[in-house]
């Protein structure tokens, strides 16, 4: 059990690292908004539209960082085998 | 003078005045909730740990302007408050929550036109400052926005693609800033990471059919 929590809190870190650089490496707030401008050649104005998205931040990476932190600290709780003669 | 001639000048009287009105055209009222979701406001906020932009795009409102007199223009824009977003999901959610904006109970963000100074017109484009009254989260402050304003005569049918006829009033202005601090948001908190100065653009069309 010890082991397999470590490994599984390795794993949900490599591959929150994995995600976000794959998704751009964006280092500012996960962005989950973004403004479509459509410009109206009458009027010479561009009107907003949201389109939902998700690229990861840093807070993304730190929440991912947390998980994998206390699943590593809960490995802790349990006792290694020992080895038996 | 025969009865012939005497209509036939009435007639060409009535033709006459009938093609000098558009010239003569009184104040027109514009309608700024625009069919085709082109207005917007972009609000931008610089605090030393956190740059924070986003717009809003749900916009209403009545403007009355008379090309022949732009400095008569009054009128009243509004924004819905639940408009406001940001491109953080979390961030748009505690803005328009209860301890920042408070949509719920203040729903929207207006603007009411009282006065024109230092009004300058130059073919259909007209700039000035007006000044109104400017209410956001339940506080009303006198502001004074430098506007321009772009009086497109006949335009609306080119913009909405179909037969409507009319006119349309194009209203933009260049930075303009207010503090959140006048208008009791969360004042004197938080300012590292949302700072106390909002720069508000405006850019909104109004249609005025005939």
């Amino acid at each position: 059990m010890k082991k397999a929590l470590r490994i599984l809190a390795v794993i949900i870190l490599l591959a929150a690292v994995v995600f976000w650089a794959a998704k751009g490496g964006h280092r500012g707030w996960t962005v989950n908004n973004i403004a479509l401008e459509t410009p109206d050649p009458v009027t010479g104005l561009s009107g907003v539209t949201w389109e939902r998205v998700f690229i990861p931040g840093c807070d993304f990476l730190a929440a991912a960082a947390l998980v994998a932190g206390v699943m590593a600290a809960a490995s802790f709780l349990f006792r290694s085998k020992k080895a038996q003669n | 003078m025969p009865r012939k001639m005497l209509r036939t000048r009435w007639t060409a009287l009535l033709v006459g005045s009938a093609l000098a009105l558009p010239a003569l055209a009184g104040p027109e009222t514009f309608d700024f909730k625009d069919p085709k979701n082109g207005n917007k406001i972009e609000f931008k906020l610089d605090a030393p740990a956190e740059k924070i932009a986003g717009a809003a795009n749900d916009i209403s409102g009545t403007v009355t302007f008379d090309p022949q007199n732009p400095g008569a223009t009054r009128g009243k824009i509004a924004v819905a408050t639940a408009s406001l977003t940001v491109p953080n999901a979390l961030q748009t959610t505690t803005m328009r929550g209860s301890q920042w904006l408070d949509a719920a109970q203040y729903p929207q963000i207006t603007f009411q036109a009282t006065d024109l100074k230092n009004v300058k017109t130059n073919g259909d484009k007209t700039t000035a400052d007006v000044v109104g009254t400017f209410t956001l989260h339940g506080v009303s402050k006198q502001v004074t926005i430098p506007v321009e304003m772009k009086y497109l005569k006949d335009k609306l049918g080119e913009r909405l693609g179909g037969n409507q006829k009319g006119d349309i009033l194009v209203i933009t202005s260049t930075n303009f800033s207010i503090h959140r601090a006048d208008f009791k948001i969360m004042p004197g908190q938080n300012l590292d990471k949302v700072a106390d100065t909002i720069s508000l653009t405006l850019g909104v069309a109004g249609a005025s059919p005939k």
